[in-house]
C-alpha cells in the first residue's frame, strides 16, 4: 500500500513538472501612434485588436501602449491583461478589454512628438517579465520617429525572441515625392530590429492580419 | 616505368606491345588456376553461408509455423470449450425452466388421471333397475279378466301402479343417464389439461434434443481440434483471419467513435483544468479529455469481463459470482457516472461554443444576430455525450477477438516473411555460385589463347574436350551439374580433372 501511495506521489509530481503554463503562451503588445495626422488611423487599429483578441487563446498575454512624446513609461500602456485559463472567463477579460480600447480610441488627443523607441523598450521589458513563450510587438505608426528635444533613443534593442511587425505604415507626402525616404526608413526599422536579434515584418493590406503570427 | 618505355622494348612498338601481350597472357596462364581456385571457393564460401543461413530461417519458420498451429489448436480449443460449455449452460437453464416443474405436473396429471379415473368409474354406474316384483306383476296385470269387476278393478290397478314404475323407472334411467353425462361433460377439462401438460413436456424434450444435437456437433469439432487435425487447423486459420479483419474494422469504428467523444469533452475540460497548460507537447484539457475515454474504456473492459462477455482477464472470471455481481455493480455504476459527466461536459460545451460565437460576432462588430437558441444541438450533444461511453463499453468485444485472432495473423505472416527471407538467402547463395563460375569463365575467355597452345602442345583428346565445352559451355555437364544446388563440390570436382 505504501509503495502504492509512494508511487502516486512520483507520478503526480512527474506530471507537476511536464505543467508548463508559460512557455507555449503568446505575448502580444501593441503600439499605437497616436501623433499629428497619424491618430485618425486609429479606427484601423481597433480592427486589429480585434481581431487580436479574437484569435488569443487563454493564457495569452496582451496589452496596448500609445507612442506619443515620451513612450518609455508605463503610464502609456492603455490596457493590459493576460487571459484566463477558463475560455468563459477569458471571453469576459476580452469583452471588458475591448471596452476599453473602443473608449480610447474615441477620445484620444494627437501628441506632437512620436518616440517609437522609447515604446519598443518599454514593449520588451512587459513582454519579459510576462514571460510570454512567443513575443510579438505590433507597431502601429508611419514609423517616423520624432524625438522631442533631450530624449535620447540611442540604445541598441535586444531582441532576441522577439517578432517586430510594423503595421498600416503609411506613406508620408514626402515618401510619395521621394519613395526612397520611405524606403530608407523602413530599411533603418529592419537594421535595428535584426541587429538586436529579432525578426522584422511589415503589414500594409490589413486583410492578411493572419500573417502576424505565421513565425 | 612509363607507358612509353613499356613501348620501346624493341625498336618496333607493335612488337614491343606484342610481347607485352604475351608476357601478360603467360601471366595469367601460369596464375590460372590459383585464380580459378580462389574464385570458386569464394563463391562457395557465398554460396554455402547463404545455403546454411536459409537452412536457419526455414527451421526457425518451421519452428514458427509449429508454435502459431499449437498456439492456434489451443484458441480454438478454448474457443469450442467455450461454445460447448455455454450451450450446456443453454441445456441446464432450458432444463430448469421446462423440467423443473415435472414433478408438480406430474403430480398434476396423477391427480387428474385419478379424478378421471374416478369419473368414468362414477359415469360407468348401472341405471337403476325395474323392481324385481314387477315381472310378476307384470303377469298378473296381462291376465285377461273373466268379467269379474273386483278382478277388474284390481287388474285395472296393477296396471296403473305397473305404468307409474315404469314412468318412474324410465325417468330415473333418463336422470342416472344425464348424471353421467353430466361427468363425462364435466371430464373434457381434464383431458384438455392433461393434453397441454403432456405437450409441454413433449416440447421441453423436443427442444433438449435439439440442442444435445448442436453439442454433439460442437463436440465433433472440439474432437477435430483435440485430434489436430488439418481441416481443423484450415477451418480455424480461416476463421482467425476473417475475426481479424472483422475485429479490425469494428475497431476503425470504435476509434471514430472516441474521436468524436473526445472532441466533445475537450473544449469543456478547458474550462475545468485549464486551457493554457501542458502536460509534455499536449494540453491538460486534452489529456484530461482523453484519460475520461480511456477510463470509460477501460469501464466497459471490467463490465464485459465481470458479465464473462469477454476473457481478456482471467482473473475477473475466475471470480467468484457474488464478487462478480459486485464488480458488474461498480463499473457499471462507474460507467453512468461517466457518461453523466459526459453529458455535463456536453452541455458546458454547447455553453461556451455560444459564448465564443457571440464574441466573435461583438470583435467582428456584428450584432448577435443568427446566433440560434434552439435547444435541439444542446440536448443533441448531451445525449450523445452520456449514450457513448456505453457505446464504446462494447469495444471490449472486438478487441478481445482483435487481440486473439492478431496472435495467429501475425504469427502466419511472420512465417511468410521468413520464407521470404530464405528464398531470398537461397537466391543469393545461386547468384553468387553463377556469379564465381561467370568470373572463372571470362577469365579463361581472356587467356583463350593460351588455352588454347596447351590443348596444341598436350594433345588432340583434351583439346576436343575443351573445345566442345568453349563452343557451347550452356550443354556442359559442368553447368547441367551446378543447376541443381547440392552440386558445388562435384562441380568443383569435374571442373579441377579437366583442367
Amino acid at each position: 500500500m505504501k509503495k502504492i501511495f509512494a508511487s502516486a506521489i512520483v507520478v503526480c509530481i512527474l506530471i507537476a513538472g511536464c505543467t508548463d503554463t508559460k512557455s507555449r503562451s503568446t505575448g502580444v503588445y501593441m503600439l499605437l501612434d497616436t501623433s499629428g495626422t497619424y491618430a485618425v488611423e486609429l479606427k484601423k487599429a481597433q480592427k486589429i485588436l480585434n481581431y487580436l483578441l479574437g484569435v488569443l487563446a487563454p493564457g495569452d498575454t496582451l496589452a496596448v501602449a500609445r507612442i506619443d512624446t515620451g513612450s518609455f513609461s508605463e503610464k502609456d500602456i492603455l490596457s493590459k491583461v493576460t487571459f484566463d485559463e477558463r475560455p468563459s472567463v477569458a471571453n469576459n477579460q476580452k469583452r471588458a478589454f475591448m471596452q476599453k480600447i473602443d473608449t480610447f480610441v474615441n477620445s484620444v488627443e494627437g501628441s506632437p512628438y512620436t518616440d517609437i523607441s522609447g515604446g519598443i523598450l518599454q514593449a520588451i521589458e512587459y513582454l519579459n517579465e510576462a514571460g510570454s513563450g512567443k513575443k510579438y510587438i505590433l507597431i502601429f505608426s508611419d514609423l517616423k520617429e520624432e524625438l522631442a528635444k533631450g530624449y535620447k533613443r540611442d540604445i541598441p534593442f535586444q531582441l532576441p525572441d522577439f517578432n517586430i511587425i510594423a503595421l498600416n505604415v503609411t506613406k508620408l507626402r514626402g515618401d510619395n515625392i521621394d519613395p526612397k525616404e520611405y524606403m530608407a526608413r523602413v530599411e533603418d526599422w529592419r537594421g535595428k530590429v535584426e541587429k538586436g536579434g529579432g525578426q522584422w515584418g511589415m503589414i500594409n493590406d490589413l486583410e492578411r492580419l493572419d500573417n502576424i503570427f505565421t513565425n | 616505368m612509363t607507358v612509353a618505355n613499356m613501348l620501346n622494348l624493341t625498336a618496333s612498338p607493335a612488337l614491343s606491345i606484342l610481347i607485352w601481350i604475351v608476357l601478360f597472357l603467360a601471366a595469367l596462364y601460369f596464375a590460372r588456376r590459383p585464380f580459378h581456385r580462389a574464385v570458386m571457393s569464394f563463391s562457395k564460401i557465398i554460396y554455402n553461408a547463404m545455403r546454411f543461413s536459409a537452412a536457419s530461417v526455414l527451421s526457425a519458420e518451421k519452428r514458427l509455423v509449429r508454435r502459431n498451429r499449437e498456439v492456434l489448436m489451443a484458441a480454438g480449443l478454448e474457443s469450442a470449450e467455450r461454445i460447448v460449455e455455454r450451450e450446456f449452460d443453454r441445456i441446464a437453464a432450458a432444463v430448469t425452466r421446462d423440467l423443473e416443474g415435472y414433478p408438480n405436473v406430474h403430480r398434476q396429471l396423477s391427480e387428474v388421471i385419478t379424478k378421471l379415473d374416478e369419473d368414468y368409474t362414477e359415469s360407468a354406474d348401472v341405471p337403476p333397475s325395474l323392481p324385481n316384483w314387477m315381472p310378476i306383476i307384470e303377469s298378473i296385470a296381462k291376465i285377461k279378466h273373466t268379467g269379474d269387476s273386483m278382478v277388474a278393478n284390481m287388474l285395472s290397478e296393477i296396471n296403473r301402479s305397473l305404468n307409474d314404475q315404469h314412468k318412474k323407472a324410465i325417468e330415473d334411467y333418463r336422470n342416472s343417464t344425464a348424471a353421467r353425462h353430466g361427468i363425462l361433460n364435466k371430464m373434457m377439462p381434464f383431458w384438455r389439461k392433461v393434453e397441454k401438460s403432456l405437450a409441454s413436456i413433449s416440447k421441453a424434450i423436443t427442444n433438449i434434443k435439439k440442442r444435445s444435437k448442436t453439442v454433439d456437433r460442437y463436440m465433433d469439432e472440439y474432437e477435430q481440434i483435440r485430434s489436430k487435425s488439418d481441416r481443423a487447423a484450415r477451418a480455424l486459420s480461416t476463421s482467425a483471419l476473417t475475426q481479424f479483419a472483422i475485429a479490425g474494422l469494428v475497431l476503425l469504428i470504435a476509434i471514430g467513435g472516441a474521436i468524436i467523444n473526445f472532441n466533445l469533452i475537450a473544449l469543456p475540460m478547458s474550462e475545468m483544468v485549464g486551457g493554457a497548460s501542458y502536460i509534455g507537447p499536449y494540453k491538460t484539457s486534452d489529456v484530461a479529455g482523453l484519460v475520461i475515454i480511456l477510463v470509460e474504456l477501460t469501464m466497459g473492459l471490467f463490465l464485459m469481463e465481470s458479465l464473462r462477455i469477454t476473457r481478456l482477464f482471467p482473473i475477473i472470471g475466475a471470480m467468484d459470482d457474488k464478487m462478480r455481481r459486485r464488480m458488474i455493480i461498480i463499473t457499471f455504476t462507474l460507467l453512468t457516472v461517466l457518461a453523466g459527466v459526459e453529458s455535463a461536459l456536453a452541455f458546458m460545451r454547447d455553453r461556451i461554443a455560444h459564448d465564443m460565437e457571440a464574441l466573435r460576432q461583438t470583435l467582428a462588430g456584428a450584432e448577435e444576430v443568427g446566433l440560434t437558441n434552439s435547444i435541439i444541438p444542446m440536448v443533441g450533444q448531451m445525449v450523445m455525450g452520456f449514450i457513448l461511453p456505453f457505446a464504446l463499453a462494447f469495444v471490449a468485444i472486438p478487441l478481445e477477438s482483435f487481440v486473439t485472432s492478431s496472435r495467429t495473423v501475425l504469427g502466419a505472416l511472420v512465417a511468410w516473411l521468413f520464407r521470404l527471407f530464405a528464398f531470398c538467402l537461397r537466391l543469393l547463395g545461386n547468384v553468387g555460385f553463377y556469379a564465381g563460375r561467370f568470373i572463372v569463365n571470362v577469365y579463361d575467355l581472356a587467356i583463350f589463347p593460351a588455352i588454347w597452345l596447351e590443348r596444341v602442345i598436350l594433345g588432340t583428346k583434351n583439346k576436343k574436350l575443351d573445345m566442345l565445352e568453349a563452343e557451347n559451355p550452356e550443354d556442359s555437364p559442368l553447368v547441367e551439374e551446378a543447376v541443381d544446388i547440392d552440386s558445388f563440390d562435384k562441380t568443383l570436382e569435374i571442373k579441377e580433372p579437366r583442367e
